[in-house]
């Protein structure tokens, strides 16, 4: 183990956190607001790397483009699915609205299987191996793109939460659902916008990762585990802890896989997962207890 | 009475019939049986104790690992190695839930954390070249030996898993009747009202943990001496953990025999997909997160919740 892979190790680890950190904001604003584990926002992800790669291959759309078409056009998929699937069965019992996300993830998945096939499918760009070194490690530049844009997508969220209207009102339905409603709040709206943007924050980091990732219907799944490690690392609900988080976990993957054999790397991350999950439900930077 | 009649009679038929049966068929209704008997284990976990396991894989794949390795490395039979199998898994279901519940963890928690442990051994079981790695095990089958789970032809298997499945359904009728049986309910339905009233939930959590992961895994048992393969992704992965939960929700959770009734809905349905779309990969599983979300969406209790339903609506 030399600097030079360390260094390359933490470099690859930060440039794949940030993506990490947007796919878990958009999972962690769902789980926030509607208190629902989403099972369909790898799915949901998928779905908007294939949209950007059909814009690229049949319409020459460049896939940091495509997000101004790709982001509202999922930001309604959505809030299509908050209104039709999920919100009918508010009320019913939790596993029961889990079950929901799963089954949506399964038929999503399937569709884009039986639509596309299993091929893995790659969007070339001019920049897609474009890079450079700082010291000994390799910057490949569409890496940097996917982990700033991801950062800068982030942030803005939270500034949309923090200065605008609705932002506040999504903010104060996650912490108090009644006096929300009270207050004459429409819950249901608000429950539908942040499933529709949870999922515009996804269908970004899926664009941004498509000129360096492959395409193909079970891609997202690893993301979406990733997300949920991601998500209970930064605390259920907790919107900046998911961005340190996915910071935390890209590290932990990028090191495992420098220091450990094959795959074992996943196993370093499920392990943290774990351990957080079992001595700190709340998250590492949560107060509150969160159980 | 009459239901009891009926049982008798679909029991009888299950007997008699599957000689009769063209192959196509007879494989058909293994699946049937298969899938139902994995829900018949999970139940007792996720559908009686309400404890929502997302990675009944682990239990099902340490099952599976165990015995064809005892197999292939020392010989032992499958039929003791399925016990042994039995196990470790029990041992590896009180670790797993001595660990979330002696820290409380409930609802979504629990089950993330049953997923990752599913996904831990599979990671494992790719990454460790004496178990075969990811290109996985074959179980030598070129001669039959009954004294070895290595029968000629489907029909035995048949009834070894039909006597497995019958043999779980009655352990869970026994277990719904009996203290353990309200035990579990009373978790289930009030997990700290339970408590107050003296109930030991823990213990009664564990209980069903150590029965469901040990039925689990004899299935995994069964897999491998039936198709004679297993590798990491299909023993360990997440489609036998959705594909262990979806008959019992679907027939109902929490009853003796809704996952029965879901498997023979959801098996068959499963199995015409795939025929009708041919060269559709994934066709069939789309199909089952439709029905998932339609089921959950219109009958929350299962096909079973209908059935009680219908009886309510019949008394005067």
């Amino acid at each position: 183990m030399t600097w030079g892979l360390l260094l390359q190790a933490v470099v690859s680890g930060l440039l794949l956190g940030g993506v990490y950190g947007l796919v878990a904001c958009g999972l962690s604003l769902i789980f926030g607001v509607l208190r629902i584990i989403n099972f369909a926002h790898g799915a949901v992800m998928m779905l908007a790397m294939y949209a950007t790669y059909w814009l690229f291959v049949l319409a020459g759309v460049d896939p940091y483009l495509s997000v101004i078409l790709t982001a509202p056009v999922f930001f309604l998929l959505g809030v299509a699915i908050q209104k039709i699937v999920i919100e009918p069965n508010r009320l019913a019992a939790e596993h029961n609205q889990l079950l929901l996300t799963l089954g949506l993830a399964l038929f999503f998945e399937n569709l884009a299987l039986v639509l596309w096939q299993g091929d893995f499918r790659t969007v070339k760009v001019w920049y897609s191996s474009v890079s450079f070194t700082v010291g000994d490690a390799l910057v490949e530049v569409p890496r940097l793109v996917a982990s700033a844009g991801a950062v800068l997508m982030g942030l803005a969220l939270f500034a949309f939460l923090r200065l605008t209207d609705v932002g506040k009102a999504l903010r104060a339905l996650a912490e108090e659902p009644e006096g929300a409603a009270l207050v004459g709040i429409n819950v249901g709206r608000i429950r539908a916008a942040s499933f529709g943007l949870g999922s515009a924050c996804v269908a970004v980091a899926g664009a941004l990762i498509t000129p360096f990732f492959y395409v193909a219907p079970d891609v997202a799944e690893s993301f979406n585990i990733m997300a949920f490690v991601v998500v209970v690392l930064g605390g259920m609900g907790n919107f900046v802890g998911a961005l340190a988080g996915g910071f935390i976990v890209g590290l932990a993957e990028s090191l495992g896989a420098a220091l450990l054999p094959g795959s074992l790397k996943q196993l370093v991350v499920f392990l943290i997962f774990v351990l957080v999950l079992l001595f700190r439900p709340q998250g590492l930077f949560g107060g509150v207890r969160g159980r | 009475m009459a239901a009891r009649l009926g049982g008798a009679l679909v029991l009888l038929a299950l007997v008699a019939l599957p000689p009769l049966l063209p192959k196509y068929h007879l494989e058909v209704l293994i699946t049937v049986l298969f899938w139902a008997y994995l829900g018949i284990a999970w139940n007792l976990l996720g559908g009686y104790a309400g404890q929502f396991s997302f990675g009944h894989a682990a239990f099902f794949g340490i099952g599976a690992y165990t015995s064809t390795l005892l197999l292939l490395k020392s010989g032992l039979t499958p039929w003791l190695g399925m016990a042994l199998g039995g196990a470790l898994a029990a041992t590896f279901g009180l670790f797993e839930g001595y660990l979330s519940f002696r820290y409380g963890l409930r609802g979504p928690y629990f089950s993330l954390v049953t997923l990752a442990f599913a996904e831990m051994l599979r990671v494992v079981a790719v990454n460790t070249k004496a178990v075969g790695s990811s290109l996985g095990l074959v179980v030598p089958t070129t001669r039959a030996e009954p004294i070895r789970f290595i029968f000629s032809g489907k029909l035995p298997y048949y009834y070894v898993i039909l006597v497995m499945g019958v043999l779980a359904l009655v352990l869970t009728w026994k277990i719904g009747r009996s203290r353990l049986g309200f035990s579990l309910a009373a978790v289930r339905e009030n997990e700290d009202a339970a408590e107050t009233a003296g109930v030991d939930a823990l213990g009664t959590k564990l209980r069903a943990m150590a029965l469901s992961s040990f039925l689990t895994a004899l299935g995994g048992t069964f897999y491998a001496q039936y198709f004679a393969y297993i590798d990491p992704t299909i023993t360990f992965g997440p489609s036998v953990s959705i594909g262990a939960l979806l008959p019992a929700i679907v027939g109902g959770a929490g009853t003796v025999l809704g996952p029965v009734l879901g498997s023979f809905v959801l098996t068959p349905l499963s199995e015409l997909t795939r025929y009708v779309l041919r060269g559709r990969a994934g066709a069939d599983v789309m199909l089952y997160g439709a029905v998932l979300v339609l089921v959950i969406s219109f009958l929350p209790q299962g096909i079973m919740g209908l059935v009680r339903e219908h009886r309510m609506r019949q008394r005067p």
